[in-house]
């Protein structure tokens, strides 16, 4: 059973979807999840996080910052962009 | 034409021009809405992950932490109040700055003293002209609120809070800005967003229950994390509730413009023509008096 993962932050969702995993800066130590994951909330500290989706190309985005929160396969996580830009080059209006 | 005939038709001239004034302003605000509407949903799958995140830790843990706790060295109280930055909206900000002085007489009454935070160039003239102080003020875009503005607002708010009492800390904060219901109806609203009160189970009815969460790090880091967040994106829907809901009362009211501008043409046109009328009535009767005259001569 794939993850649920949503992608947010403050003004917009960036990516949302189902995924097979994701790597996430965590304060102290990369953390990978896979389907099945125990509930974690997370601090993120700035680095890549990686979303390696069920279909297509992986997502990466810099962060300068955030929490990931992990609750039966739903995975949430709050990010501070480094950038405004939008990945899918859909500039908000 | 009559002195009179003319002065009507100037009335009916210049309202004519203010009414399309107000109808271009009624569509702008029109327009603008949806927008402001569509930033605020897209806002709230945020402010849902940070809710559920915070009531998490609640439930949880019993960690004590300097925002949700009570001060008691100091008796300022910070309030922000959000008004728009024109007017032509009707009673929007009106509304909003009489709840504002109601809170404050109401904190007065408690004791406290009142540090005023004002968004918004109304309320900045506002209290300017009752010479109040005003210890910082955003204006500009209340129509459609940054991001970075609402941050900015967020870290001074909570620096203030975090402040010791003799640099002006402040022990509470209440927010006053005006809440979104729907098109017709928007209501000025008081908050008190610090120190926060974290209900255990806060978490919206019909959601599955939290899960035994792992803290990574540790809950406190978690929570410090948090509560900022919180804080600032709580911050950011009342700009975003207040800016859709500025545009509905500009909007309700500017189509009340037309409609009484559309009321004193009609008004005036009615009286042109009367006088109109009645000029010609009093040269065809001096006309005819004339004629008998000379005719009876």
């Amino acid at each position: 059973m794939p993850l649920k993962v949503e992608m947010v932050s403050a003004d917009r969702t960036w990516w949302s979807g189902e995924a097979q995993s994701v790597g996430a800066p965590a304060a102290d130590g990369d953390l990978g999840i896979l389907p099945g994951h125990q509930p974690v909330l997370a601090v993120l500290r700035p680095g890549t996080v990686r979303v390696r989706p069920s279909g297509g190309e992986p997502v990466t985005m810099d962060i300068s910052g955030g929490f990931l929160s992990v609750d039966s396969d739903d995975v949430t996580i709050v990010v501070d962009p480094t950038t405004s830009e939008d990945p899918a080059g859909t500039v908000e209006n | 034409m009559g002195a009179q005939q003319r002065i009507y038709k100037q009335r009916i001239r210049s309202t004519q021009t203010l009414k399309k004034m107000f109808r271009a302003m009624e569509l702008i605000a029109a327009s603008r809405i949806g927008k402001a509407r569509d930033r605020a949903v897209k806002a709230s799958p945020y402010a849902r992950a940070i809710t559920r995140a915070v009531s998490a830790v609640a439930t949880h843990t019993d960690v004590q932490h300097p925002l949700t706790t009570e001060r008691t060295d100091t008796t300022r109280a910070a309030v922000l109040i959000v008004t728009a930055d024109r007017g032509q909206a009707g009673a929007y900000s009106a509304s909003v700055l009489r709840e504002a002085e109601r809170l404050r007489l109401q904190l007065e009454d408690e004791g406290k003293e009142v540090a005023l935070y004002v968004t918004g160039r109304r309320g900045v003239s506002f209290y300017q002209f009752r010479r109040r102080e005003i210890v910082q003020s955003w204006t500009g875009n209340s129509d459609s609120p940054a991001l970075e503005t609402a941050q900015e607002i967020g870290n001074t708010l909570l620096d203030a809070f975090q402040a010791p009492a003799e640099d002006g800390g402040v022990a509470e904060l209440h927010v006053v800005f005006t809440q979104f219901k729907s098109m017709v109806s928007q209501e000025p609203q008081v908050i008190r967003l610090l120190p926060l009160e974290v209900v255990d189970g806060v978490a919206p009815v019909g959601e599955k229950p939290l899960p035994l969460y792992e803290f990574e790090p540790s809950p406190e880091a978690v929570l410090d994390a948090l509560l900022p967040r919180y804080i600032r994106s709580r911050l950011f829907n009342a700009l975003l509730q207040a800016a859709a809901s500025e545009l509905a009362a500009r909007q309700r009211a500017m189509n009340t413009a037309t409609k009484n501008a559309e009321d004193i043409i009609r008004k005036y046109t009615r009286l042109a023509n009367q006088a109109r009328q009645a000029e010609i009535t009093q040269e065809i009767s001096e006309i005819v008096s004339g004629s008998d005259a000379l005719a009876a001569s």
